[in-house]
């Protein structure tokens, strides 16, 4: 509330998810392969999927008693959806090139495989979040975590049908959202999206590129309407 | 009466005993019911597969996905900007609330913070929302009983919040007004005055549901005790929000880990019950509606001046990188995990929703009650249907 004020707050959080860092890493040890840290934003944690469930309850047993959500990243670039039929972002200007080569880095604390599992839990005492990332073998099992925190059982339902990702141990796997004889796993980057192949996205009007000769003046007005809100009340 | 008469009496009574005994040992078998999917209940169209033992429910099975749009992968396929229309429609009673979450992920990855102004303003309009939010939970609890009065009066306080926050936006439930670096316009000359009236408005309104349905004997008889949430279990499941504060755990994203709107510039408190039951979810709401007036009257008062905009590119490319934000919304801790990769469009978007946590306990929560309490509860827990199926 009004007794703290945000700077001091702010090197606190650091030091906080810093230290946080030092103990998981002794906590979980081999377990852990890989970390990432935003100052006062989140902690990454990238985990052995063999000690996937172990890791999680060495977590819940650090006082991350709160489930925040379990999902899946598709790290494959789709072959179709966005890069299909939005002409603008292959040619908005010439560094445009550069998303259709694309970076195939797998995000904060790294990855192997296509898919990754995606957790966050959080803790009450300590006031901070930490993010669990695995990946996803060839085999796309993973070992269930709903025993350690019951709240996991619909978000592994759900990764289940949008990813194809089964979870060991998990007794109810069966389609959450969607008809039990829908095919295919709408979330993976390969999945068309058919409103799309159907007709044109109205929407990419919304990036045009402002002509040239118009830009200095719209600038121009952003800018008196920016100065004029300045003043007032 | 004669002695003979009490004999005959007597057999009587041990006859039909007898044969309530044979009934008794009847194999009855279990039945099941569709509580849903149009139920008033439900919000939206939610069935509750109920397996009964006479009037007590064995298992309880909630079935979504009469609902389910893809917004995630929707989200990957268009740009910031219009993410925010999709994502609007997510929690349709409190949908500025819902804008802002996505907003801040996004802000954080470039590294752009709104004015003081914005902020304040974006403070202001989504605690309207959970004013308005809020306020038709307090009302549609009792028609889950069986109270018809609540309902209508908190139709009619509503709109007053509606008209505001459409005086401001100009949509009353799909404002999509919240930019990235700031908001879209600022606030209209004497507004500020109206809503104050209208918070005056909303605090009577309070009163007359303290009155009508917290003292009320039937409401207390149904709700107390029925459904109780213990807090370890509450957590395990990821419960948020008041459902959560309802079984005593003191945890309020706006008071422990603001994103940096207003709220810590404010005094307020955080409102929790012990209990975990159905009157503790009803209470600990009642009382959130009146802080949160109370919330918007301090902000009124203390608007900053200045731009309600930074300065950000009118093509908007989020630089590489993933960042989870959520905030307290009307009905709980609402987050979105944002995968950027230095384009026009999210990555990956991952929506967490609090009815979706909060709705998964129901298989727990739901053992062993009897039927009628089924209502209360699920009306207790207080869930959006867009919110779940997203």
């Amino acid at each position: 509330m009004t007794d703290e004020t945000p700077p001091e707050e702010n090197v606190d959080v650091d030091e906080k998810r810093e230290a946080l860092l030092i103990s998981f890493s002794e906590i979980l040890g081999e377990d852990l392969v890989e970390s990432h840290l935003r100052a006062n934003e989140d902690l990454w944690l990238r985990i052995r999927s063999e000690s996937w469930q172990d890791s999680t309850r060495a977590v819940q047993s650090a006082g991350f008693e709160y489930f925040g959500f379990l999902s899946a990243i598709d790290w494959e670039i789709a072959p179709e959806g966005r890069y299909e039929d939005t002409e603008f972002d292959g040619g908005l200007d010439e560094e445009d090139d550069e998303p259709v080569e694309i970076d195939s880095s797998t995000g904060y604390a790294g990855g192997e495989s296509r898919f990754q599992i995606l957790a966050q839990f959080y803790s009450l005492s300590q006031q901070v979040g930490v993010i669990l990332k695995t990946d996803v073998g060839e085999d796309m099992t993973i070992d269930t975590i709903r025993d350690i925190f019951p709240g996991a059982d619909w978000h592994e339902r759900e990764t289940y049908e949008m990813f194809g990702i089964s979870f060991r141990g998990h007794p109810t796997l069966q389609p959450l959202y969607l008809p039990t004889e829908f095919e295919g796993h709408p979330l993976r980057k390969d999945f068309p999206l058919l409103a799309r192949q159907v007709k044109p996205w109205p929407g990419v009007v919304d990036i045009e590129e402002i002509p040239e000769h118009l830009e200095a003046q719209l600038e121009a007005e952003v800018m008196a309407a920016f100065e004029a809100n300045g003043g007032a009340s | 009466m004669t002695a003979t008469s009490d004999r005959e009496q007597m057999a009587y009574i041990s006859s039909q005993a007898a044969d309530a005994r044979v009934n008794v040992e009847l194999d009855t078998g279990d039945m099941t019911l569709n509580i849903g999917p149009q139920h008033p209940a439900t919000h939206g169209t939610l069935r509750i597969a109920c397996q009964l033992d006479g009037e007590q429910v064995i298992r309880a099975e909630p079935m979504m996905g009469y609902m389910h749009r893809g917004y995630e992968k929707l989200c990957e396929v268009r740009t910031y900007p219009q993410c925010t229309t999709l994502i609007n429609r997510i929690d349709w009673l409190g949908s500025f609330a819902n804008e802002v979450p996505f907003i801040l992920a996004a802000e954080r990855l470039m590294e752009v913070e709104a004015p003081p102004r914005a902020q304040w303003i974006r403070t202001i309009l989504f605690e309207l929302s959970r004013v308005a939010n809020l306020a038709l939970f307090l009302g549609d609890m009792g028609v889950q009983i069986g109270a018809l009065t609540p309902v209508f009066f908190a139709f009619r306080d509503r709109e007053r919040v509606l008209n505001q926050i459409e005086e401001v936006t100009g949509g009353r439930f799909h404002p999509n007004f919240d930019r990235i670096g700031g908001l879209k316009d600022d606030i209209p000359k004497g507004w500020i005055e109206e809503t104050r009236s209208v918070m005056v408005k909303m605090r009577t309104f309070c009163d007359e549901m303290e009155d009508l349905l917290v003292g009320n004997e039937i409401f207390q008889a149904r709700c107390r005790g029925v459904g109780v949430i213990p807090p370890e279990v509450a957590l395990g499941y990821g419960l948020s929000g008041a459902n959560l504060r309802a079984s005593g755990v003191d945890w309020d994203l706006r008071r422990d880990a603001n994103p940096g709107l207003a709220w810590d510039q404010i005094e307020w408190r955080v409102w929790t019950h012990p209990d975990g039951d159905s009157f503790a979810r009803y209470w600990v709401r009642l009382q959130e509606t009146r802080e949160a007036t109370h919330m918007v009257d301090q902000l009124l008062d203390g608007i900053p001046s200045g731009p309600i905009m930074a300065k950000v590119p009118r093509i908007i490319k989020v630089p590489a990188g993933e960042a989870y934000v959520s905030t307290e919304n009307p009905l709980g801790e609402m987050g979105y995990y944002v995968v950027s990769k230095g384009d026009l469009g999210p990555f990956r978007v991952k929506i967490r929703t609090p009815s979706f946590n909060n709705i998964s306990i129901v298989p727990w929560v739901m053992k062993g009650v009897y039927v009628p309490d089924v209502i209360t509860i699920l009306g207790s827990l207080y869930f959006i249907l867009g919110d779940i199926d997203r």
